[in-house]
């Protein structure tokens, strides 16, 4: 089994495992018709309402690989989509309306990169400085209301399709595509882990620490920036008070559910993406499933906890232990299994 | 018998850490654990402490068969270790840190008043006369340890295991140490004490045993057994005659001396005092100093980790701009720093990565260096050096001190600089890793590198050094070349004004 | 005495005052949604309208920042103060300052956990009412039809969502052939509606189970409105959708035949409160405890497109 696979097979199965349980509750789950030259089913909802949370994943990957956690990306959704709906408001075109939102999220990554890494103020309070004075600032772009605008073509960045697939599946996957390659392809992927594990040996051996970090956060502020187009064109109008609201704690557990430790060190985009939409998946499942709203959360969590203790490496330790202890008799095993690491 | 482990097997991917080792420990003795790095020490000590679990064999202690499962459980079946790094919190003070775990309390309250009481009853016989309100980081390593040996004492009180207790102690403090352990073992504990520090084995342990290659090769009494044939057990083959020849084979003058560098005035206020230096081709200069002496400053100063206030720094082509590192690399440095843990491994990544880091961070991010290109060049340092791994995607933090500081060279290595500096680059070592790094700075040398060694070990400074430069008080003051270059004179020159530190062996 | 003393004083200020504009103190909770700002921009034109001197506090959320704000406000020895609580508890004291200093308090829009001699009266909606006039509608609307409603729920917990609720299922509750099939929390946002909607068009056969929509709020109508279009079906025909609160983009949706009836969450509480504090200052009648504003039923022939330019401008 290739390595890239071996990393993220413990994701791959529990997603699997949480499509089985929605299956059982609503046994339509996995029917996809083919109508309107696009398709339709539950499916592929999870792919198109994970793309947020997907999207931010992929950032966020790259800042905890870091060491480093970015609090202020569900606020940036509601900024970036608030400056993409005033531009276009204010009549200016697509283009420019998309450059500026994408502008924005680097320029809000860059300040939130330069107060970790020039500055020196821990991560979590340099990008919650971002994450509760953000939606103020959304909020002065929009006025405090819910900015509505009509332009087929930005909205279809939200609710379009292409291929009959939904457009913001392709974005996720471009842009998740985009970054694997653009990491692992180049020597950013082990500039960044190095920098996460050891930033003072890191350099010491010549890693331009400083640019790299504040890369990754730019790169956040990036991701968090198209999901914020999306999510806006999605509702044809930015909500500055709800866009990406708490939507930073699920792009962490995403990056969690995809194995990634948050002390930083060796990553997976991919895991954390599938993390994504293991968490998407729950959700939708929970309002196909049809239960009463009080028990959202409460399903939802149990749910997490459940997979975050299966894929524990203790545990996983423990059960292999019991394995071997109940094959004790059988000839020496050779190999103990690697821990789940190696990514590439 | 204390302690027996019977035929202790552990196994790692592919690699018998531990084959069938059998080890005794009487109460009242200190029993010395000595071998090469990667000969299975640390793999022991676990397997009492219950950090690994063995594959096969049996601990027996007081004759009862243990397998503790965690280090808690081996406290409390009586066996504590304390380690070279000590484990104790340095943020809290030496009362908290002694009842860790176990405060006293009053009404499910901790009392202040009884911890402190119980922690100076704990310290009774220790000799120490410290503040038990004051954070256990204030005090020295020395302190720190005697502290965290008194908790272990408290808490097992049967075997203790002391892992490289005396890394970072000077000849006083080693000797507190001693008083305490001796007194340990008159109380009856036994006592399992690990270092390389071959003096210090003789001056207190009662017996010996020797791993090599995860085998016991033998266990007797030290005073039955010459420092000679220790070594030769340890190494596996005869050094003495090979240390003979090293020492008398002073090396002929540095290429030619063809000048490299040239530093000029540098210096940092506050940090290190302006000096001069000229750097010559195929040189190794030594850098002797006591601790603080300014010997790590000077060559944070070189290596662009700290700015220069005053001074230049030029080669044949002209002024070097050094103000951080990459600037450094750029000019053909290098830079083994002295705490491999914290500054020079990227201890999650695998040798590979480690070994490519400094080029592929000169490269830039968008020129990787291609994967053939690096399996070559970790297969290669892997051979050239004797990395000792099952590979080289194996991580670089489960290797043994030695290998990891093998890992550190590899990386300037690969880089080919023209100037590479080793801060304490045989520290923690053991002696057959010792020996090869060494050998590996003459051959450096032999093909035009300049060298910076700065070691504490003056009897290896002077074995490879072609000049030695003495610092004191962050300030230069000797500088011996030749056969200027003894024990004695750079003693001398070390203890000028302060006589009282004594050279360590 | 000193209380008597505050007494007199307060008394002399209101015999002064008197001839001069009388000054109000506002603190609003925030600008956290459209309504708000709506409410904000009205109770100005209130008072402008009414020669009323409106000193105006944001609180930005936070209670901390209204106690403060009302502290100064009696400070400054206003006539009257409106307060639009961000929370319903930890009010006593300072309510009790205000009232040693007599100046009137009133509530507006929502309620609070205290003694209401505290305060001399409270204006806002009815949430149950909201509810029950929305429910009515429908059951004009279905007639005997069989009908099937999907709900999008307000943030779960939340007293609105609980009793707009509760008002929608007394209404239909003497109509069997009216049924809540689905009911799902869209946390009061558009896109919370969107995507529950979607869930909800999933799970009832495409949509063509559903006869109508009822919403919690006008926000998650308005996208569950986007998500019945991008499912092929027509929202206002196909489905039928009735909501509360009466905000410019619904009233936009139903002048395009998108929506069909919203209850008006009215913004204008400082219209009520004023008329009720100018009559105390004429005469001393004291207001009822509650004031209950009007829960008017908007539908497509009421001039949607009209409404919608009324409100434009109000900073929905």
């Amino acid at each position: 089994m290739p390595a890239a696979v071996k990393r993220i097979l413990p994701q791959l199965i529990t997603l699997l495992g949480v499509m089985v349980l929605v299956s059982l509750v609503f046994p339509d789950f996995l029917s996809i018709d083919y109508s309107d030259g696009r398709l339709v089913g539950p499916v592929i909802d999870v792919l198109k309402r994970g793309a947020p949370v997907a999207l931010l994943a992929v950032g966020m990957t790259l800042v905890v690989a870091t060491g480093g956690i970015d609090l202020s990306v569900g606020t940036l959704m509601a900024i970036t989509g608030a400056v993409a709906a005033a531009a276009i408001v204010a009549g200016h075109g697509l283009v420019l309306a998309i450059v500026l939102a994408l502008a924005a999220g680097l320029c809000a990554g860059g300040f939130s990169g330069f107060l970790v890494a020039v500055v020196g103020i821990q991560p979590i309070v340099a990008t919650l400085i971002l994450m509760i004075s953000g939606r103020g600032i959304a909020q002065l772009i929009t006025e405090g209301r819910i900015l509505t605008f009509n332009m087929p073509g930005f909205a279809f960045l939200g609710s379009g399709t292409l291929l009959g697939v939904p457009v913001p599946v392709w974005i996720w996957l471009a842009v998740t595509a985009l970054a694997i390659v653009i990491v692992r392809r180049t020597a950013l992927g082990l500039l960044i882990e190095s920098v996460g594990i050891n930033r003072r040996a890191s350099a010491l051996a010549g890693v331009n620490a400083r640019v790299i970090l504040i890369a990754v956060y730019m790169a956040s502020g990036l991701c968090a920036a198209l999901a914020g187009i999306i999510t806006t064109a999605d509702i044809r109008g930015a909500d500055a008070n709800n866009a990406g609201l708490w939507l930073e704690l699920d792009a962490i557990l995403a990056t969690v559910l995809g194995g990634n430790s948050l002390r930083g060190g060796r990553f997976s985009i991919s895991a954390a993406v599938i993390g994504a939409l293991i968490i998407q998946t729950i959700n939708t499942g929970i309002l196909l499933a049809g239960f009463p709203s009080e028990y959202n959360l409460v399903i939802k969590a149990v749910l997490v906890i459940l997979i975050l203790v299966v894929q524990s490496p203790s545990l996983a330790g423990d059960l292999k232990r019991l394995g071997s202890q109940l094959s004790r008799r059988a000839p020496r095993r050779s190999a103990k299994a690697a821990p789940q690491r190696s990514d590439r | 018998m204390l302690l027996a482990l019977q035929s202790l097997t552990k196994t790692f991917v592919g690699m018998k850490a531990l084959d069938e080792v059998d080890f005794e420990l009487a109460s009242g003795e200190v029993h010395a654990l000595l071998g090469e790095n990667g000969a299975g020490k640390s793999t022991l000590i676990k397997c009492l402490t219950g950090v690994y679990r063995r594959d096969a064999g049996s601990i027996l202690l007081d004759g009862r068969d243990i397998s503790p499962d965690s280090t808690s459980r081996a406290q409390a079946l009586g066996i504590g270790t304390v380690y070279q790094e000590v484990n104790l919190l340095p943020n809290l003070t030496v009362a908290q840190n002694l009842t860790f775990g176990h405060e006293p309390r009053r009404f499910g309250i901790i009392s202040p008043r009884a911890q402190r009481r119980r922690a100076a009853q704990m310290l009774e016989g220790y000799g120490l006369d410290i503040d038990l309100d004051r954070d256990l980081g204030s005090y020295s390593v020395a302190v720190q340890q005697l502290v965290a040996i008194a908790r272990a004492v408290e808490l097992s009180g049967r075997v203790l295991i002391l892992d490289e207790p005396t890394a970072s102690l000077d000849d006083r403090e080693v000797q507190m140490l001693f008083a305490v352990v001796r007194r340990l073992r008159d109380r009856g504990l036994g006592i399992i004490f690990v270092s390389h520090f071959l003096d210090q084995v003789y001056a207190l342990c009662d017996r010996i045993t020797v791993l090599r290659n995860g085998c016991r090769i033998v266990t007797e009494r030290s005073d039955s057994l010459d420092r000679v044939r220790l070594i030769e057990h340890m190494l596996g083959r005869e050094l003495a005659a090979q240390e003979e020849s090293e020492k008398r084979h002073r090396r002929s003058a540095p290429l030619a001396g063809e000048p490299l560098l040239s530093f000029a005035g540098v210096g940092r206020r506050g940090f290190v005092e302006p000096f001069d230096l000229e750097v010559q081709r195929g040189e190794v200069i030594g850098m002797s100093g006591l601790l603080g002496s300014g010997r790590t400053e000077t060559a944070e100063l070189m290596f662009g980790i700290r700015r220069m206030h005053s001074g230049t720094v030029s080669d044949a082509e002209g002024d070097l701009r050094l103000n951080n590192p990459r600037d450094a690399i750029a000019a053909g440095f290098g830079f083994a720093p002295e705490d491999r843990k914290t500054d020079g491994i990227i201890a999650d990544l695998s040798i590979r990565d480690n070994i490519v880091l400094a080029m592929q961070a000169r490269r830039g991010w968008l020129r990787r260096v291609p994967r053939a290109e690096q399996k070559r060049l970790a297969a290669d340092y892997i051979e050239r050096l004797d990395i000792r791994t099952s590979g080289p995607e194996k991580a670089v933090g489960e290797l043994s001190g030695g290998n990891q500081q093998k890992v550190v060279l590899a990386r300037w290595l690969a880089m080919n600089p023209r100037f590479l500096v080793l801060d304490e680059p045989t520290r923690g070592i053991d002696v057959g890793a010792h020996a090869e790094i060494l050998q590996l700075v003459r051959e450096l040398t032999a093909r035009g590198m300049a060298v910076l060694v700065i070691s504490s070990e003056l009897d290896e400074l002077i074995a490879v050094s072609d000049r030695v430069i003495v610092l004191r008080d962050r300030r230069q003051v000797a500088r011996l070349s030749g056969s200027d270059i003894t024990l004695e004179n750079v003693v001398h020159a070390i203890a000028a004004s302060d006589e009282h530190r004594e050279v360590s062996a | 005495m000193k209380k008597l003393l505050a007494i007199s004083v307060a008394v002399m200020g209101f015999g002064t005052t008197a001839a001069v504009a009388e000054t109000v103190g506002f603190s609003q909770i925030g600008s956290e949604s459209g309504w708000r700002a709506a409410e904000t921009t009205i109770t100005r034109q209130q008072a402008e309208k009414r020669g009323i001197d409106l000193r105006f506090s944001d609180a930005q959320q936070r209670q901390e920042n209204q106690i403060a704000a009302l502290r100064s406000f009696v400070a400054q020895g206003v006539d009257a103060i409106l307060l639009a609580p961000v929370v319903s508890t930890g009010w006593d004291n300072i309510l009790m300052e205000a009232r040693d200093a007599e100046i009137p308090v009133v509530l507006l829009d929502r309620r609070i956990d205290a003694p209401d001699d505290l305060y001399m009266t409270a204006v806002g909606a009815d949430s149950v009412h909201e509810g029950e006039v929305a429910g009515g509608w429908l059951v004009d609307e279905v007639g005997d039809r069989q009908c099937n409603v999907v709900e999008l729920q307000g943030t779960t917990g939340s007293s609105v969502a609980i009793e707009r609720k509760q008002g929608f299922e007394n209404a239909i509750a003497d109509h069997p052939n009216i049924s809540i099939i689905r009911s799902q929390t869209g946390d009061f946002t558009r896109s919370g509606g969107k995507e529950v909607m979607e869930s909800f068009l999933q799970a009832e056969n495409g949509g063509r189970n559903i006869c109508a929509l009822f919403s919690h709020n006008d926000d998650m109508a308005v996208g569950a409105i986007q998500a019945i279009k991008e499912a092929g079906l027509n929202p206002g025909e196909d489905i039928l959708t009735v909501s509360i609160d009466g905000v410019p983009d619904y009233f936009r949706a139903m002048a395009n035949g998108d929506a069909n009836a919203t209850v008006e969450l009215t913004p204008n509480m400082a219209g009520p409160a004023f008329d009720a504090l100018q009559a105390w200052w004429q005469d001393g009648t004291l207001p009822p405890k509650f004031i209950q504003t009007p829960s008017t039923l908007y539908t497509q022939a009421d001039d949607p497109e009209g409404e919608y330019q009324r409100r434009k401008d109000l900073g929905y």
